[in-house]
């Protein structure tokens, strides 16, 4: 308690921003062992995920028909293929590595639109009030109380299926929960001290929400970030596992586990490492993204 | 009940049903000429005609969306591909069986959610506390998909003791129904343990158990009433989690359902089936949200009271 009486004193709008990461560094010595295993572990996903490339043993669709559905290395299988081989004899590690780099890309860039669209939003409904509010409220409330996956596949039937279209869509996913807090927090914003403070001093609006609210909010906005990074994930394998989202020859993680599906007898390795890479990534970050909750923003709370 | 209350919230609900439908109908529009995608390829012409001036497609816009209206309450969405009959008609006969997986993992879910998320708040900070809620974490992370194939390896390929596809039996339902319900049983127990610690604390719970009523009377008088407001509405939101559930579980173990259904429709660009089942999808899902919402209001009288001076 005694040093955060030190931190609550930063309520300064310029701060704030280097206050989380000296806040960060000051609870590293103090984190929970379960919370530092899911840090490594995202951190080597990441790694991962940017080196993908250097880590994989073989290019991802490089096939090897006389070795199909080879066992990993650890079950009496050959140290070539250390996970094994799929159906077409192609490598399940280089497979693995490369679909945690298409599956953890398509999140990070999915829930950046949306935290972007939907802060947006919500500065435009907290700046503006009476109609656009309602309006943009109006469809927060609408998508809000739909199942994203419904729209998702309505769109994808409609439209057809491509790259493009499908990170617009991951990107929609959740924009409204963004959208909701940031609206919340400017409207509470816009009645603190140092807002009008800034106002009178003639600071134009974009100054204001950018360069003093922005920063004040960041916290809160960061903490939703983890929180809809998982929900991004799974919708995006979920897709995939249905043969609905990423299509072959790409890979991502949904896909390996579902094209899986029909081997389990013989090859379960190919849908099982995936599962473990998709299930361990969201428990990390879901772990990481409450205890953040906790620590950042004791005050927001579902 | 508070009339206005009840008011605002059935607004609020067609509101949303107005909104999904002119998203579809923009959509609709937007994506192509809407007799390529509503009705088969192989149409003659006459067909074309009557479904032409059915839907008022030789009609100016403003008049199409007033008339695709008339159209959706009718219940009419358009011809399937697959075997040429109307749309509602190939949705409806697949609801039972949703319904019946449906309904059977919100049971699941409930009944073994709660009861774990009151037992972990009564032994708080507990091994049974951290064993339960460790359980219930993974139960809430763990993707459905994943857990389906998990289950089938285990328990059809190893085990061979549960058949991995089909409704013909009740033996059937066991793994589907544990795909579907267990992220909400996970996410309710959770919950559950949360708001009951929180009803725990209050002063009220002190000054019952001082004046000496009996424990089991405090827990289920004075503590789960209340604890239940904020587990009610939790409910409705696990009803949209066991409709995307459900895509996957049913397609994973071959359940005859409506999930199953528009996951096939989507990979056929069957627009008309997809069309009517979002129709659903969004009725049930307002239908629920209403009724949740009013359920809500009934369980908390504070709600009712308050609806009157602040309604956001």
């Amino acid at each position: 308690m005694a040093d955060n009486i030190g931190s609550t004193q930063e309520t300064g709008a310029s701060l704030v921003r280097p206050g989380i990461f000296s806040k960060l560094t000051g609870e590293l010595a103090r984190m929970p062992v379960l919370v530092i295993t899911c840090c490594v572990f995202l951190l080597a996903t990441f790694f991962v995920f940017i080196f993908a490339h250097v880590l994989a043993p073989q290019h991802y669709a490089e096939l090897d028909l006389l070795n199909r559905l080879k066992a990993p290395a650890f079950m009496g299988g050959s140290e070539q293929y250390l996970l094994g081989t799929d159906e077409l004899g192609r490598d399940v590690l280089s497979r693995l590595l490369y679909a945690i780099r298409m599956s953890i890309f398509i999140a990070l860039l999915g829930t950046s639109i949306g935290a972007v669209l939907g802060t947006f939003l919500g500065f435009v409904a907290a700046h503006f009030r009476g109609y656009a509010e309602e309006v943009i409220m109006m469809f927060v409330d609408a998508q809000a109380s739909m199942p994203f996956m419904i729209i998702a596949l309505a769109v994808l039937a409609f439209f057809g299926n491509s790259f493009a279209l499908f990170i617009v869509i991951m990107g929609i996913n959740g924009w409204e929960n963004y959208a909701r807090i940031a609206r919340g927090m400017v409207l509470g914003a816009n009645a603190q001290g140092y807002v009008v403070a800034v106002r009178s001093l003639g600071a134009q609006p974009r100054r204001i929400y950018y360069r003093h609210i922005l920063p004040n909010i960041a916290s809160a906005i960061i903490v939703q970030f983890t929180l809809n990074f998982p929900s991004t994930i799974l919708l995006e394998t979920s897709l995939s596992f249905l043969g609905l989202g990423i299509q072959p020859p790409l890979t991502s993680l949904g896909l390996l586990l579902g094209s899986g599906r029909s081997y389990l007898l013989f090859a379960w390795w190919i849908s099982v490492f995936a599962g473990m890479a998709i299930f361990f990534t969201t428990l990390s970050v879901s772990i990481l993204g409450d205890w953040l909750r906790d620590r950042l923003d004791p005050t927001l709370r579902r | 009940m508070n009339l206005r209350y009840v008011a605002i919230k059935v607004l609020r609900a067609i509101i949303t049903l107005w909104m999904v439908v002119t998203f579809i109908f923009i959509v609709l529009r937007v994506s192509g000429d809407p007799i390529d995608t509503l009705l088969p390829d192989d149409s003659d012409a006459e067909t074309i005609a009557y479904y032409m001036h059915e839907w008022g497609l030789d009609r100016p816009l403003h008049e199409q969306y007033g008339l695709y209206f008339v159209s959706v309450f009718k219940g009419d969405f358009g011809v399937s591909f697959i075997d040429d009959r109307k749309a509602l008609e190939v949705v409806v006969e697949r609801i039972p069986a949703t319904l019946q997986l449906g309904f059977a993992a919100f049971v699941f879910g409930v009944c073994v959610g709660i009861p774990l998320g009151i037992v972990a708040a009564l032994n708080r900070n507990s091994a049974i506390d951290r064993a339960m809620m460790t359980t219930a974490v993974l139960g809430y992370a763990i993707p459905n998909f994943f857990l389906g194939i998990l289950l089938i390896l285990v328990f059809t390929l190893w085990l061979q003791w549960l058949p991995s596809s089909g409704s013909a039996t009740l033996w059937h339902m066991v793994m589907p129904v544990i795909t579907l319900g267990t992220g909400g049983m996970g996410s309710l127990a959770r919950f559950t343990r949360s708001a009951m610690l929180e009803v725990l604390n209050q002063a009220y719970m002190r000054t019952s158990r001082a004046k000496g009523v009996p424990r089991l009377k405090r827990i289920f008088r004075h503590a789960l009433p209340n604890a239940a407001i904020p587990v009610v509405t939790c409910l409705g939101f696990k009803i949209g989690g066991l409709i995307s559930g459900s895509l996957i579980t049913e397609s994973i173990f071959a359940w005859p359902g409506v999930g199953r259904l528009l996951v096939t429709s989507v990979g056929n660009r069957d627009l008309a089936v997809v069309q009517a089942l979002v129709m659903l999808v969004a009725f049930t899902m307002v239908i629920a949200n209403l009724l949740i919402d009013i359920a809500y209001g009934w369980i908390d009288p504070r709600i009712r009271v308050s609806s009157q001076k602040q309604e956001d």
